[in-house]
């Protein structure tokens, strides 16, 4: 990985015990990336474009209606069930990709990380989320899955620079509700995102040298695969900064 | 379902509250490990409830496949974008985990049904289009299209007389399919050979 790196290896979030008792196998990996400050706001490069053309050839209707029945896509929307969220009202990630393949005619490019972010939930099924490394407070617990007013830290939102617009790839839109007792991802600081959302703040912006990315995974979701669409989104990031 | 989940919980708490020397009202450790017990079955039900949710998905996924692959238009209730979010991902308790699991039991049925009866449909369609072809004769100018079949396309069969008003005098009639889809962009200009 020329011109970046990643922390060594993903490390696997902190879950509130609450919260897995309640939906064991729900986890969250994340790992840390430098990159060179305003390139993860620049457009994408032509390898990542071209890229993105390859991996919009993969979708017809077909395919993207069959998608539910496939065991990664199944997980998340039986998930998104038992959290209380429709997934046929709040797309899971991966088919909220789909179907912006399907309605725009191909994947269309904006920033190096939501596209990063983008080519990971489409070859893997397994979303990823970017936040600027400087709002997430890397001492244990780090980062990690938790219930809103609950636990150490004020529950604004913790961004210590937040990006413009909205960022970070495979974004479910999942409410962006982060009221009490509502799932959401936290450090020990205060809550990021709520879980599956769009980050609150704390989104990559033109002064950002290091990004943390993660990733949520949850049962019948193999590991391989979220250790795959972290080290993805990584990599193309990686890629990008050899420029 | 609901009442197999809710008589398990409530078993599981009568129990507790049986055993010997933890029943209720024989001292406050009695009352804190009746509450346990209950918070545990209720846990235990809540467990049932998740399973059987993710059953009913993946079972209405299929039902979701399988009503495009016969063209069946719309699925009642299986994608209706229309319907209100629910609000932000939380812990749900037995009753709402009881609500969802009903609503998509209820779909389920809903699909079945719709489903089963499209089926008949597209067979009765399929018969028919077997007689008009041993027979066209006496079913002057019916028509299926492909989709009332359960067929990819646009498509129509038709009983058409060969040679237009002769057959029709003769009494020649034929099955035809017409050419399928129409150009999303019309024909286009016809085009005009340059003038030399």
């Amino acid at each position: 990985m020329s011109g970046s790196e990643a922390s060594a290896g993903p490390r696997r979030g902190a879950v509130d015990p609450t919260v897995a008792a309640e939906l064991p196998g729900l986890r969250l990996d994340w790992l840390t990336v430098t990159v060179r400050r305003g390139s993860a706001v620049a457009a994408s490069g032509p390898d990542l474009t071209a890229r993105l053309r390859m991996l919009s050839d993969r979708y017809r209707g077909a395919t993207v209606i069959a998608m539910r029945t496939h065991p990664i896509p199944r997980a998340y929307r039986t998930f998104y069930r038992q959290i209380g969220l429709d997934p046929d009202v709040d797309r899971i990630p991966s088919e909220q990709a789909a179907i912006a393949r399907l309605l725009q005619g191909g994947f269309a490019s904006a920033d190096l990380i939501s596209d990063a972010c983008l080519v990971a939930v489409v070859e893997t099924g397994v979303p990823v989320w970017a936040l600027d490394a400087a709002a997430v407070d890397p001492a244990p617990p780090g980062l990690g899955i938790g219930l809103a007013g609950t636990g150490a830290g004020a529950d604004a939102g913790a961004g210590a620079d937040a990006g413009a617009g909205a960022r970070a790839g495979a974004g479910a839109g999942a409410g962006a509700g982060t009221g009490e007792g509502s799932l959401v991802i936290r450090d020990r600081h205060g809550v990021h995102a709520p879980l599956f959302g769009m980050p609150l703040a704390g989104e990559p912006g033109s002064s950002t040298t290091a990004v943390t990315l993660y990733s949520l995974g949850v049962a019948g979701v193999p590991q391989i695969h979220i250790d795959e669409a972290l080290w993805l989104a990584a990599e193309q990031l990686g890629a990008a900064q050899g420029r | 379902m609901r009442d197999e989940v809710l008589t398990a919980a409530h078993t599981s708490v009568d129990a507790a509250a049986a055993w010997p020397g933890k029943a209720a009202g024989t001292g406050g450790s009695g009352a804190a490990w009746a509450a346990e017990a209950a918070g545990a079955a209720e846990a235990a039900a809540r467990r049932t409830l998740r399973a059987q949710i993710a059953l009913l998905e993946s079972e209405l996924a299929q039902a979701f496949v399988t009503a495009f692959e016969m063209r069946i238009d719309s699925l009642q209730g299986a994608a209706d974008p229309a319907r209100p979010r629910r609000g932000a991902p939380r812990l749900l308790d037995l009753g709402e985990l009881e609500q969802i699991r009903d609503e998509l039991a209820g779909r389920l049925t809903n699909a079945r049904a719709r489903i089963t009866a499209a089926t008949g449909e597209q067979a009765g369609k399929r018969e028919l289009l077997a007689r008009m072809q041993l027979e066209p004769g006496r079913y002057r100018f019916t028509r299926i299209s492909c989709r009332e079949l359960g067929e990819p396309g646009c498509g129509v069969w038709q009983v058409r007389p060969r040679l237009g008003l002769v057959g029709m005098l003769m009494g020649w009639w034929q099955v035809k399919l017409s050419s399928g889809c129409p150009l999303a962009r019309g024909r286009g200009r016809r085009r005009v050979p340059p003038r030399s």
